[in-house]
Protein backbone atom coordinates (compact mmCIF):
# COMPACT_ATOMS: atom_id res chain seq x y z
CA UNK A 1 0.00 0.00 0.00
CA UNK A 2 1.72 3.42 -1.15
CA UNK A 3 -0.29 6.06 0.76
CA UNK A 4 -0.12 6.26 4.44
CA UNK A 5 -2.66 5.96 6.97
CA UNK A 6 -2.89 9.63 7.48
CA UNK A 7 -3.63 9.76 3.58
CA UNK A 8 -6.15 6.73 3.64
CA UNK A 9 -8.05 8.62 6.73
CA UNK A 10 -8.01 11.97 4.84
CA UNK A 11 -9.56 9.92 1.81
CA UNK A 12 -12.21 8.56 3.78
CA UNK A 13 -13.01 12.30 5.31
CA UNK A 14 -13.72 13.64 2.22
CA UNK A 15 -15.61 10.76 0.78
CA UNK A 16 -17.75 11.52 3.88
CA UNK A 17 -17.98 14.95 3.71
CA UNK A 18 -19.92 15.04 0.53
CA UNK A 19 -22.32 12.75 1.88
CA UNK A 20 -24.88 15.24 3.57
CA UNK A 21 -27.51 13.34 4.16
CA UNK A 22 -27.60 10.53 6.78
CA UNK A 23 -29.05 8.14 4.49
CA UNK A 24 -26.62 8.53 2.04
CA UNK A 25 -23.66 7.70 5.01
CA UNK A 26 -25.77 4.78 5.86
CA UNK A 27 -25.63 3.71 2.03
CA UNK A 28 -21.66 4.47 1.68
CA UNK A 29 -20.95 2.52 4.82
CA UNK A 30 -23.02 -0.22 3.99
CA UNK A 31 -21.26 -0.53 0.26
CA UNK A 32 -17.93 -0.42 2.22
CA UNK A 33 -18.97 -3.92 3.88
CA UNK A 34 -20.73 -5.47 0.65
CA UNK A 35 -17.33 -4.47 -1.25
CA UNK A 36 -15.42 -7.09 1.21
CA UNK A 37 -14.53 -10.31 -0.04
CA UNK A 38 -16.10 -13.12 1.37
CA UNK A 39 -15.42 -14.41 4.47
CA UNK A 40 -14.65 -18.06 5.41
CA UNK A 41 -16.82 -19.80 7.34
CA UNK A 42 -14.22 -21.80 9.03
CA UNK A 43 -12.75 -18.49 10.23
CA UNK A 44 -16.15 -17.93 12.55
CA UNK A 45 -14.85 -19.63 15.16
CA UNK A 46 -15.05 -17.81 19.34
CA UNK A 47 -11.76 -16.51 19.64
CA UNK A 48 -12.43 -14.58 16.04
CA UNK A 49 -15.71 -13.05 17.90
CA UNK A 50 -15.65 -9.40 18.63
CA UNK A 51 -17.38 -8.91 21.89
CA UNK A 52 -18.45 -5.35 22.74
CA UNK A 53 -20.52 -5.25 19.79
CA UNK A 54 -24.06 -5.53 20.12
CA UNK A 55 -24.24 -7.87 16.71
CA UNK A 56 -21.90 -10.87 15.94
CA UNK A 57 -18.58 -9.48 14.32
CA UNK A 58 -15.67 -11.57 13.25
CA UNK A 59 -11.75 -10.43 12.65
CA UNK A 60 -9.10 -12.32 11.69
CA UNK A 61 -6.09 -11.38 11.47
CA UNK A 62 -2.56 -12.85 9.94
CA UNK A 63 1.04 -11.43 9.18
CA UNK A 64 2.32 -11.45 5.97
CA UNK A 65 5.54 -10.17 4.98
CA UNK A 66 5.43 -8.01 7.85
CA UNK A 67 2.20 -6.80 7.38
CA UNK A 68 -0.69 -7.36 8.72
CA UNK A 69 -3.57 -8.71 7.19
CA UNK A 70 -7.26 -8.37 8.21
CA UNK A 71 -10.46 -10.35 7.01
CA UNK A 72 -14.01 -9.06 8.83
CA UNK A 73 -17.43 -10.23 8.91
CA UNK A 74 -20.61 -9.06 10.17
CA UNK A 75 -23.92 -10.17 10.27
CA UNK A 76 -25.73 -6.50 10.15
CA UNK A 77 -25.16 -4.51 7.32
CA UNK A 78 -24.36 -0.93 9.11
CA UNK A 79 -22.13 -2.56 11.33
CA UNK A 80 -20.47 -4.97 8.71
CA UNK A 81 -19.32 -1.46 6.55
CA UNK A 82 -17.69 -0.03 9.49
CA UNK A 83 -15.71 -3.06 10.46
CA UNK A 84 -14.96 -2.86 7.01
CA UNK A 85 -13.81 0.95 7.21
CA UNK A 86 -11.56 -0.18 9.53
CA UNK A 87 -9.93 -3.03 7.74
CA UNK A 88 -9.14 -1.04 4.80
CA UNK A 89 -7.50 1.61 6.43
CA UNK A 90 -5.06 -0.80 8.81
CA UNK A 91 -5.02 -3.92 6.01
CA UNK A 92 -1.62 -4.21 4.88
CA UNK A 93 -0.15 -2.12 7.15
CA UNK A 94 3.02 -3.08 9.56
CA UNK A 95 2.08 -3.24 13.14
CA UNK A 96 4.06 -0.21 14.11
CA UNK A 97 1.74 1.77 11.79
CA UNK A 98 -1.41 0.13 13.28
CA UNK A 99 -0.03 1.33 17.03
CA UNK A 100 0.17 4.55 15.83
CA UNK A 101 -2.98 4.50 14.76
CA UNK A 102 -6.17 6.57 17.11
CA UNK A 103 -9.91 6.58 15.71
CA UNK A 104 -9.49 10.72 16.09
CA UNK A 105 -10.77 10.34 12.71
CA UNK A 106 -13.98 9.37 13.04
CA UNK A 107 -14.77 12.87 14.86
CA UNK A 108 -14.50 14.58 11.99
CA UNK A 109 -16.41 12.57 9.37
CA UNK A 110 -19.49 13.18 11.43
CA UNK A 111 -19.81 9.30 12.39
CA UNK A 112 -19.94 9.40 16.10
CA UNK A 113 -23.07 12.01 16.03
CA UNK A 114 -24.94 9.07 13.70
CA UNK A 115 -24.56 6.34 15.19
CA UNK A 116 -25.47 5.33 18.64
CA UNK A 117 -22.85 4.96 21.16
CA UNK A 118 -23.10 1.79 21.72
CA UNK A 119 -22.51 1.23 18.07
CA UNK A 120 -19.63 3.32 18.50
CA UNK A 121 -18.33 1.23 21.98
CA UNK A 122 -18.37 -1.59 19.08
CA UNK A 123 -16.59 0.33 17.00
CA UNK A 124 -13.66 0.69 20.05
CA UNK A 125 -14.24 -3.28 20.35
CA UNK A 126 -13.04 -3.88 16.61
CA UNK A 127 -10.08 -0.92 16.81
CA UNK A 128 -9.41 -2.87 19.79
CA UNK A 129 -9.30 -5.82 18.55
CA UNK A 130 -7.24 -4.49 15.50
CA UNK A 131 -4.11 -3.47 18.36
CA UNK A 132 -4.59 -6.32 20.25
CA UNK A 133 -3.02 -8.18 16.63
CA UNK A 134 -0.54 -5.66 15.91
CA UNK A 135 0.63 -5.61 19.91
CA UNK A 136 1.48 -9.26 18.88
CA UNK A 137 3.27 -8.70 16.07
CA UNK A 138 5.39 -5.59 16.67
CA UNK A 139 7.42 -8.34 18.89
CA UNK A 140 7.26 -10.71 16.90
CA UNK A 141 8.31 -13.91 18.47
CA UNK A 142 4.63 -14.69 19.57
CA UNK A 143 2.47 -16.02 17.09
CA UNK A 144 -1.48 -16.60 16.54
CA UNK B 1 -58.50 6.38 15.68
CA UNK B 2 -59.31 5.44 18.75
CA UNK B 3 -56.98 6.92 21.77
CA UNK B 4 -59.86 7.29 24.25
CA UNK B 5 -60.27 2.97 24.44
CA UNK B 6 -59.07 3.50 27.79
CA UNK B 7 -61.50 4.20 31.34
CA UNK B 8 -59.75 6.16 34.22
CA UNK B 9 -60.88 5.06 37.64
CA UNK B 10 -63.86 7.01 37.64
CA UNK B 11 -64.98 5.53 34.62
CA UNK B 12 -64.05 8.50 32.36
CA UNK B 13 -61.99 8.15 29.16
CA UNK B 14 -57.94 8.12 29.21
CA UNK B 15 -57.08 11.30 28.30
CA UNK B 16 -53.79 10.41 26.45
CA UNK B 17 -53.13 14.16 24.75
CA UNK B 18 -53.64 15.73 27.93
CA UNK B 19 -51.01 13.15 29.76
CA UNK B 20 -48.90 13.68 27.30
CA UNK B 21 -48.80 17.27 28.24
CA UNK B 22 -46.96 15.67 31.88
CA UNK B 23 -44.37 14.44 29.74
CA UNK B 24 -42.14 17.44 28.96
CA UNK B 25 -39.74 14.82 26.80
CA UNK B 26 -42.57 13.57 24.76
CA UNK B 27 -42.73 17.08 23.34
CA UNK B 28 -39.69 17.48 21.18
CA UNK B 29 -38.21 16.82 17.75
CA UNK B 30 -35.48 15.54 17.08
CA UNK B 31 -32.44 15.09 14.21
CA UNK B 32 -33.65 17.16 11.66
CA UNK B 33 -36.96 17.78 12.83
CA UNK B 34 -38.56 14.44 12.70
CA UNK B 35 -40.95 14.09 16.08
CA UNK B 36 -39.87 12.09 19.08
CA UNK B 37 -41.67 8.37 19.16
CA UNK B 38 -40.29 6.71 21.79
CA UNK B 39 -41.54 3.33 21.73
CA UNK B 40 -38.58 1.76 24.22
CA UNK B 41 -40.85 1.92 27.42
CA UNK B 42 -40.21 -2.02 28.39
CA UNK B 43 -36.03 -0.57 28.83
CA UNK B 44 -37.30 2.43 30.99
CA UNK B 45 -40.41 5.02 30.97
CA UNK B 46 -40.48 8.69 30.32
CA UNK B 47 -40.97 10.83 34.03
CA UNK B 48 -43.83 13.34 34.63
CA UNK B 49 -43.51 16.85 35.46
CA UNK B 50 -44.21 15.97 38.95
CA UNK B 51 -41.61 13.44 39.66
CA UNK B 52 -39.13 15.56 38.02
CA UNK B 53 -40.07 17.96 40.29
CA UNK B 54 -40.19 16.11 43.51
CA UNK B 55 -36.36 15.64 43.00
CA UNK B 56 -36.06 19.14 42.66
CA UNK B 57 -38.03 19.61 45.72
CA UNK B 58 -35.95 17.35 47.86
CA UNK B 59 -32.58 18.55 47.31
CA UNK B 60 -34.29 22.22 47.63
CA UNK B 61 -35.85 21.94 50.55
CA UNK B 62 -35.60 18.93 52.71
CA UNK B 63 -32.53 17.22 51.90
CA UNK B 64 -31.23 15.29 54.87
CA UNK B 65 -30.41 11.72 55.98
CA UNK B 66 -33.26 9.17 57.12
CA UNK B 67 -34.19 8.06 60.13
CA UNK B 68 -31.23 9.05 62.16
CA UNK B 69 -31.25 12.44 62.43
CA UNK B 70 -33.27 14.54 65.01
CA UNK B 71 -33.89 17.60 63.23
CA UNK B 72 -36.36 19.30 60.87
CA UNK B 73 -34.81 18.13 57.86
CA UNK B 74 -34.50 14.91 58.66
CA UNK B 75 -37.73 13.93 59.90
CA UNK B 76 -39.11 16.15 56.93
CA UNK B 77 -37.37 13.32 55.13
CA UNK B 78 -37.92 10.85 56.89
CA UNK B 79 -41.45 11.21 56.44
CA UNK B 80 -41.56 11.57 52.83
CA UNK B 81 -39.38 8.35 52.07
CA UNK B 82 -41.52 6.39 54.78
CA UNK B 83 -44.47 7.39 53.01
CA UNK B 84 -43.30 5.83 49.58
CA UNK B 85 -42.99 2.77 51.40
CA UNK B 86 -46.94 2.87 52.71
CA UNK B 87 -47.82 4.11 48.98
CA UNK B 88 -46.16 1.18 47.77
CA UNK B 89 -47.54 -0.97 50.30
CA UNK B 90 -50.76 0.25 49.35
CA UNK B 91 -50.33 0.01 45.55
CA UNK B 92 -50.02 -3.56 45.75
CA UNK B 93 -52.16 -4.56 48.59
CA UNK B 94 -49.44 -5.75 50.45
CA UNK B 95 -50.35 -6.51 54.31
CA UNK B 96 -47.96 -3.97 55.79
CA UNK B 97 -44.96 -2.19 54.82
CA UNK B 98 -42.66 -4.10 56.33
CA UNK B 99 -43.39 -6.13 53.47
CA UNK B 100 -41.63 -3.27 51.24
CA UNK B 101 -37.74 -3.29 51.21
CA UNK B 102 -35.88 -0.20 48.83
CA UNK B 103 -33.48 -1.41 46.47
CA UNK B 104 -31.51 -0.28 43.99
CA UNK B 105 -33.69 -1.94 40.97
CA UNK B 106 -35.56 -5.43 39.78
CA UNK B 107 -31.56 -6.95 39.71
CA UNK B 108 -30.32 -6.33 43.21
CA UNK B 109 -33.96 -7.19 44.42
CA UNK B 110 -33.70 -10.92 42.65
CA UNK B 111 -30.06 -11.20 44.18
CA UNK B 112 -30.78 -10.27 47.97
CA UNK B 113 -32.97 -13.17 47.56
CA UNK B 114 -31.14 -15.41 45.99
CA UNK B 115 -28.13 -14.69 48.63
CA UNK B 116 -30.24 -14.01 51.98
CA UNK B 117 -32.66 -16.68 50.91
CA UNK B 118 -31.31 -18.96 48.79
CA UNK B 119 -28.40 -19.60 50.38
CA UNK B 120 -29.94 -20.61 54.13
CA UNK B 121 -32.56 -22.62 52.23
CA UNK B 122 -31.16 -24.58 48.99
CA UNK B 123 -28.78 -27.47 49.60
CA UNK B 124 -27.57 -29.65 47.37
CA UNK B 125 -29.54 -31.76 45.04
CA UNK B 126 -32.85 -29.06 45.58
CA UNK B 127 -34.44 -27.92 42.29
CA UNK B 128 -34.95 -24.39 41.35
CA UNK B 129 -37.58 -23.97 38.54
CA UNK B 130 -37.29 -20.62 36.44
CA UNK B 131 -38.78 -20.76 32.93
CA UNK B 132 -37.23 -20.32 29.32
CA UNK B 133 -38.36 -17.00 28.66
CA UNK B 134 -36.84 -15.00 32.11
CA UNK B 135 -34.75 -11.91 32.13
CA UNK B 136 -31.08 -12.85 32.55
CA UNK B 137 -31.88 -10.70 36.02
CA UNK B 138 -33.99 -13.42 36.92
CA UNK B 139 -31.88 -16.31 35.74
CA UNK B 140 -28.32 -15.53 36.40
CA UNK B 141 -28.70 -14.63 40.75
CA UNK B 142 -30.24 -18.69 40.19
CA UNK B 143 -27.33 -20.25 38.29
CA UNK B 144 -24.84 -18.46 40.55
CA UNK B 145 -27.44 -20.10 43.74
CA UNK B 146 -27.35 -23.39 41.89
CA UNK B 147 -23.59 -23.64 41.45
CA UNK B 148 -22.77 -22.57 44.92
CA UNK B 149 -25.60 -24.85 46.90
CA UNK B 150 -24.97 -27.71 43.99
CA UNK B 151 -28.90 -27.77 43.47
CA UNK B 152 -30.01 -27.72 39.89
CA UNK B 153 -31.84 -24.95 37.83
CA UNK B 154 -34.90 -26.36 35.80
CA UNK B 155 -36.51 -24.28 33.09
CA UNK B 156 -40.03 -24.59 32.11
CA UNK B 157 -39.82 -24.55 28.24
CA UNK B 158 -41.87 -21.69 26.29
CA UNK B 159 -44.30 -23.01 23.60
CA UNK B 160 -44.99 -21.72 19.59
CA UNK B 161 -47.47 -19.03 21.06
CA UNK B 162 -45.63 -17.61 23.64
CA UNK B 163 -47.13 -19.16 26.49
CA UNK B 164 -45.33 -21.29 28.87
CA UNK B 165 -45.61 -25.30 28.73
CA UNK B 166 -48.26 -26.01 31.28
CA UNK B 167 -47.78 -29.87 31.26
CA UNK B 168 -44.08 -29.62 31.48
CA UNK B 169 -44.35 -27.17 34.00
CA UNK B 170 -46.55 -29.54 36.18
CA UNK B 171 -43.86 -32.71 35.59
CA UNK B 172 -41.45 -30.44 37.05
CA UNK B 173 -43.07 -30.21 39.97
CA UNK B 174 -42.04 -32.47 42.99
CA UNK B 175 -40.87 -31.96 46.34
CA UNK B 176 -37.11 -30.96 45.38
CA UNK B 177 -37.97 -27.90 43.91
CA UNK B 178 -37.95 -25.13 46.10
CA UNK B 179 -38.24 -22.33 44.22
CA UNK B 180 -39.96 -21.60 41.22
CA UNK B 181 -38.49 -18.24 39.75
CA UNK B 182 -41.09 -16.63 37.11
CA UNK B 183 -41.68 -13.60 35.23
CA UNK B 184 -45.03 -12.33 35.49
CA UNK B 185 -44.86 -10.28 32.47
CA UNK B 186 -42.06 -11.20 29.73
CA UNK B 187 -40.03 -8.65 28.59
CA UNK B 188 -39.49 -9.77 24.61
CA UNK B 189 -42.75 -12.32 24.08
CA UNK B 190 -45.03 -9.69 26.15
CA UNK B 191 -46.72 -12.96 27.69
CA UNK B 192 -48.30 -12.54 30.61
CA UNK B 193 -48.10 -15.58 32.47
CA UNK B 194 -50.90 -17.20 34.92
CA UNK B 195 -48.60 -16.55 38.15
CA UNK B 196 -51.46 -17.10 40.75
CA UNK B 197 -52.25 -20.99 39.31
CA UNK B 198 -47.95 -21.61 38.84
CA UNK B 199 -48.19 -20.13 42.09
CA UNK B 200 -50.48 -22.48 43.88
CA UNK B 201 -49.23 -25.34 42.14
CA UNK B 202 -45.26 -24.64 43.69
CA UNK B 203 -47.31 -23.77 46.94
CA UNK B 204 -48.77 -27.40 46.72
CA UNK B 205 -45.00 -28.94 46.38
CA UNK B 206 -43.95 -26.66 49.16
CA UNK B 207 -41.92 -24.47 47.00
CA UNK B 208 -41.44 -20.49 47.41
CA UNK B 209 -42.57 -18.12 44.92
CA UNK B 210 -40.21 -15.00 43.29
CA UNK B 211 -42.34 -13.33 40.53
CA UNK B 212 -40.01 -10.62 38.75
CA UNK B 213 -42.74 -8.25 38.37
CA UNK B 214 -40.42 -5.68 36.11
CA UNK B 215 -42.78 -5.59 33.48
CA UNK B 216 -46.41 -5.69 34.75
CA UNK B 217 -46.62 -3.51 37.79
CA UNK B 218 -45.93 -0.08 35.86
CA UNK B 219 -48.67 -1.60 33.71
CA UNK B 220 -51.57 -2.82 35.18
CA UNK B 221 -53.01 -3.57 38.78
CA UNK B 222 -50.99 -6.35 40.68
CA UNK B 223 -52.72 -7.33 43.95
CA UNK B 224 -49.37 -9.87 45.88
CA UNK B 225 -52.07 -10.97 48.28
CA UNK B 226 -54.09 -12.39 45.11
CA UNK B 227 -50.77 -14.05 43.22
CA UNK B 228 -49.93 -15.14 46.70
CA UNK B 229 -46.47 -14.32 45.76
CA UNK B 230 -43.48 -15.14 48.86
CA UNK B 231 -41.44 -12.23 46.69
CA UNK B 232 -41.93 -9.76 44.53
CA UNK B 233 -39.30 -7.67 42.64
CA UNK B 234 -40.15 -4.52 40.51
CA UNK B 235 -38.37 -1.09 39.48
CA UNK B 236 -39.39 2.15 39.74
CA UNK B 237 -37.90 3.34 36.58
CA UNK B 238 -40.04 1.39 34.42
CA UNK B 239 -43.06 2.89 36.15
CA UNK B 240 -42.51 6.94 35.54
CA UNK B 241 -39.90 7.08 38.90
CA UNK B 242 -36.76 7.48 38.47
CA UNK B 243 -33.40 5.30 38.40
CA UNK B 244 -31.77 4.05 40.64
CA UNK B 245 -34.97 2.60 43.06
CA UNK B 246 -36.76 -0.79 43.68
CA UNK B 247 -38.68 -2.62 45.32
CA UNK B 248 -38.79 -6.25 47.13
CA UNK B 249 -41.89 -7.28 48.00
CA UNK B 250 -41.58 -10.19 50.88
CA UNK B 251 -44.05 -12.14 52.97
CA UNK B 252 -42.86 -10.55 56.44
CA UNK B 253 -42.39 -14.61 57.87
CA UNK B 254 -39.73 -14.80 55.20
CA UNK B 255 -37.66 -12.03 55.76
CA UNK B 256 -38.22 -12.37 59.59
CA UNK B 257 -36.36 -15.90 58.99
CA UNK B 258 -33.77 -14.18 56.58
CA UNK B 259 -30.43 -12.99 57.61
CA UNK B 260 -29.35 -9.25 56.24
CA UNK B 261 -28.08 -9.28 52.66
CA UNK B 262 -25.35 -6.99 53.55
CA UNK B 263 -23.92 -5.29 56.48
CA UNK B 264 -23.40 -1.55 57.81
CA UNK B 265 -25.27 1.32 59.01
CA UNK B 266 -29.40 1.94 59.13
CA UNK B 267 -29.29 -1.96 59.48
CA UNK B 268 -28.73 -2.65 62.99
CA UNK B 269 -30.06 -2.81 66.47
CA UNK B 270 -27.09 -3.59 68.42
CA UNK B 271 -22.93 -3.52 67.35
CA UNK B 272 -21.15 -5.39 70.00
CA UNK B 273 -17.36 -5.62 68.93
CA UNK B 274 -17.77 -9.11 67.92
CA UNK B 275 -21.48 -9.35 66.86
CA UNK B 276 -24.31 -7.35 66.11
CA UNK B 277 -28.25 -7.79 66.33
CA UNK B 278 -30.31 -6.55 63.19
CA UNK B 279 -32.86 -3.89 63.05
CA UNK B 280 -36.36 -4.63 62.40
CA UNK B 281 -38.39 -5.00 59.37
CA UNK B 282 -37.62 -3.72 56.56
CA UNK B 283 -34.31 -2.15 57.77
CA UNK B 284 -32.59 -5.23 58.62
CA UNK B 285 -32.38 -5.12 54.48
CA UNK B 286 -31.69 -1.39 53.87
CA UNK B 287 -27.85 -1.40 54.42
CA UNK B 288 -26.46 2.48 54.73
CA UNK B 289 -27.73 5.88 53.78
CA UNK B 290 -30.22 4.70 51.07
CA UNK B 291 -31.67 6.23 47.81
CA UNK B 292 -33.53 9.13 49.39
CA UNK B 293 -34.41 11.23 46.45
CA UNK B 294 -35.28 8.94 44.07
CA UNK B 295 -37.38 6.70 46.33
CA UNK B 296 -39.43 10.05 47.18
CA UNK B 297 -39.90 10.61 43.89
CA UNK B 298 -40.97 6.81 42.86
CA UNK B 299 -43.64 7.71 45.73
CA UNK B 300 -44.97 10.66 43.35
CA UNK B 301 -45.27 8.54 40.77
CA UNK B 302 -46.83 5.99 42.30
CA UNK B 303 -49.21 8.66 42.78
CA UNK B 304 -49.37 9.75 39.62
CA UNK B 305 -50.21 6.11 38.35
CA UNK B 306 -53.26 5.42 40.84
CA UNK B 307 -54.45 8.83 39.74
CA UNK B 308 -55.00 7.35 36.04
CA UNK B 309 -55.72 4.21 37.32
CA UNK B 310 -53.87 0.92 36.51
CA UNK B 311 -56.97 -0.75 35.22
CA UNK B 312 -57.39 2.15 32.72
CA UNK B 313 -53.55 1.87 32.07
CA UNK B 314 -53.80 -1.56 31.37
CA UNK B 315 -57.39 -1.89 29.13
CA UNK B 316 -55.94 1.04 26.66
CA UNK B 317 -52.41 -0.80 26.41
CA UNK B 318 -54.49 -3.99 25.44
CA UNK B 319 -56.62 -1.93 22.82
CA UNK B 320 -52.73 -0.16 21.63
CA UNK B 321 -51.08 -3.18 21.80
CA UNK B 322 -53.65 -5.44 19.28
CA UNK B 323 -53.62 -2.55 17.02
CA UNK B 324 -49.44 -2.46 16.96
CA UNK B 325 -49.09 -6.15 16.23
CA UNK B 326 -52.41 -5.88 13.54
CA UNK B 327 -50.14 -2.98 12.11
CA UNK B 328 -46.77 -4.25 12.21
CA UNK B 329 -48.09 -7.83 10.46
CA UNK B 330 -48.77 -5.72 7.50
CA UNK B 331 -45.23 -5.41 7.01
CA UNK B 332 -44.26 -7.65 4.36
CA UNK B 333 -42.29 -9.96 5.49
CA UNK B 334 -42.65 -9.01 9.46
CA UNK B 335 -43.10 -11.80 11.95
CA UNK B 336 -43.97 -11.34 15.70
CA UNK B 337 -42.81 -13.12 18.24
CA UNK B 338 -45.26 -14.21 20.83
CA UNK B 339 -49.15 -14.38 20.43
CA UNK B 340 -50.06 -15.54 24.10
CA UNK B 341 -53.73 -14.52 24.50
CA UNK B 342 -52.96 -12.45 27.83
CA UNK B 343 -50.44 -10.06 26.88
CA UNK B 344 -48.85 -6.46 27.56
CA UNK B 345 -47.25 -4.00 25.40
CA UNK B 346 -43.48 -5.19 24.38
CA UNK B 347 -44.02 -6.35 20.82
CA UNK B 348 -40.58 -8.10 19.49
CA UNK B 349 -40.64 -8.68 15.93
CA UNK B 350 -38.44 -9.40 12.88
CA UNK B 351 -38.21 -8.61 9.33
CA UNK B 352 -36.92 -11.08 6.83
CA UNK B 353 -33.07 -10.65 5.81
CA UNK B 354 -33.03 -7.31 7.75
CA UNK B 355 -30.89 -7.28 11.02
CA UNK B 356 -32.70 -5.72 13.83
CA UNK B 357 -29.86 -3.47 14.48
CA UNK B 358 -29.65 -2.35 11.16
CA UNK B 359 -33.43 -1.75 11.12
CA UNK B 360 -33.51 0.10 15.09
CA UNK B 361 -30.49 2.75 13.38
CA UNK B 362 -32.34 3.31 10.59
CA UNK B 363 -36.24 3.81 12.41
CA UNK B 364 -33.88 5.80 14.98
CA UNK B 365 -33.03 8.48 12.16
CA UNK B 366 -36.83 8.89 11.56
CA UNK B 367 -37.19 9.92 15.01
CA UNK B 368 -38.61 6.34 16.57
CA UNK B 369 -37.01 4.71 19.46
CA UNK B 370 -37.18 0.80 19.59
CA UNK B 371 -35.25 -1.86 21.04
CA UNK B 372 -33.26 -4.30 19.44
CA UNK B 373 -30.71 -6.98 20.40
CA UNK B 374 -31.25 -10.10 22.54
CA UNK B 375 -32.85 -8.10 24.83
CA UNK B 376 -31.39 -9.77 27.62
CA UNK B 377 -33.26 -12.83 27.47
CA UNK B 378 -30.57 -14.82 25.58
CA UNK B 379 -31.82 -18.61 26.33
CA UNK B 380 -35.35 -17.42 24.78
CA UNK B 381 -33.63 -16.04 21.63
CA UNK B 382 -31.66 -19.73 21.35
CA UNK B 383 -35.64 -21.01 21.38
CA UNK B 384 -36.80 -18.10 18.68
CA UNK B 385 -33.79 -19.23 17.05
CA UNK B 386 -32.63 -15.68 16.13
CA UNK B 387 -29.60 -14.22 17.71
CA UNK B 388 -31.52 -10.87 18.22
CA UNK B 389 -34.86 -9.46 17.69
CA UNK B 390 -36.77 -5.75 17.21
CA UNK B 391 -39.23 -4.37 20.21
CA UNK B 392 -41.54 -1.89 20.53
CA UNK B 393 -42.73 -0.97 23.77
CA UNK B 394 -45.64 1.20 24.88
CA UNK B 395 -46.94 3.01 27.52
CA UNK B 396 -49.89 4.81 28.09
CA UNK B 397 -48.92 7.34 26.85
CA UNK B 398 -48.08 6.00 23.18
CA UNK B 399 -50.92 6.98 20.40
CA UNK B 400 -51.89 4.99 17.81
CA UNK B 401 -50.53 7.47 15.20
CA UNK B 402 -46.69 6.99 16.49
CA UNK B 403 -47.28 3.27 16.24
CA UNK B 404 -48.24 4.09 12.37
CA UNK B 405 -44.83 6.57 12.42
CA UNK B 406 -43.20 3.00 13.42
CA UNK B 407 -44.71 1.06 10.60
CA UNK B 408 -43.95 3.89 7.98
CA UNK B 409 -39.89 3.85 9.40
CA UNK B 410 -39.94 0.14 9.05
CA UNK B 411 -41.67 -0.08 5.63
CA UNK B 412 -38.69 2.74 4.35
CA UNK B 413 -36.26 0.90 5.88
CA UNK B 414 -37.27 -2.39 3.91
CA UNK B 415 -37.14 -0.22 0.68
CA UNK B 416 -33.96 1.24 1.71
CA UNK B 417 -31.86 -2.00 2.52
CA UNK B 418 -33.73 -3.80 -0.14
CA UNK B 419 -31.49 -2.09 -2.88
CA UNK B 420 -29.07 -0.20 -0.41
Amino acid sequence: MADTLHDAEQRLIEDFSMLEEWNDRYEYIIDLGRALPEYPDELRTEDREVHGCQSQVWLDARYDNGRLQFRADSNALITKGLVAMLVNLYSGRTAAEIRSATLDFLREIGLASHLTPSRVNGLQAMFQRIQRHAEEYVSPQSVS
Amino acid sequence: MNVNAGKTRTGAPLDVEGLRRDFPILDQTIYDGKPLVYLDNAATSQKPKAVIEALTDYYTRYNANVHRALHYLGEQATARFEETRAKVAAFLNAPSERNIVFTRGTTESINLVAYAWGRANIENGDVILATGMEHHSNLVPWQILARAQGAELQLVPVLEDGTLDRDAFNSSLSPKVKLLAVTHMSNVLGTINPVKGLAAAAHEVGAKVLVDAAQSVPHMAVDVRDLDADFMAFSSHKMCGPTGAGVLYAKETLLESMDPFMGGGEMISRVNDDYSTWADLPYKFEAGTPNIADVIAFGVAVDYLSGIGMEAIHEYERDLTAYAVGRLEEVPGLRVFGHAPERGGAVSFEIEGLHPHDLSQYVDQQGVAIRAGHLCAQPLMRRLGVPAVSRASVYFYNTEREIDCLTDALRRACQFFGHG
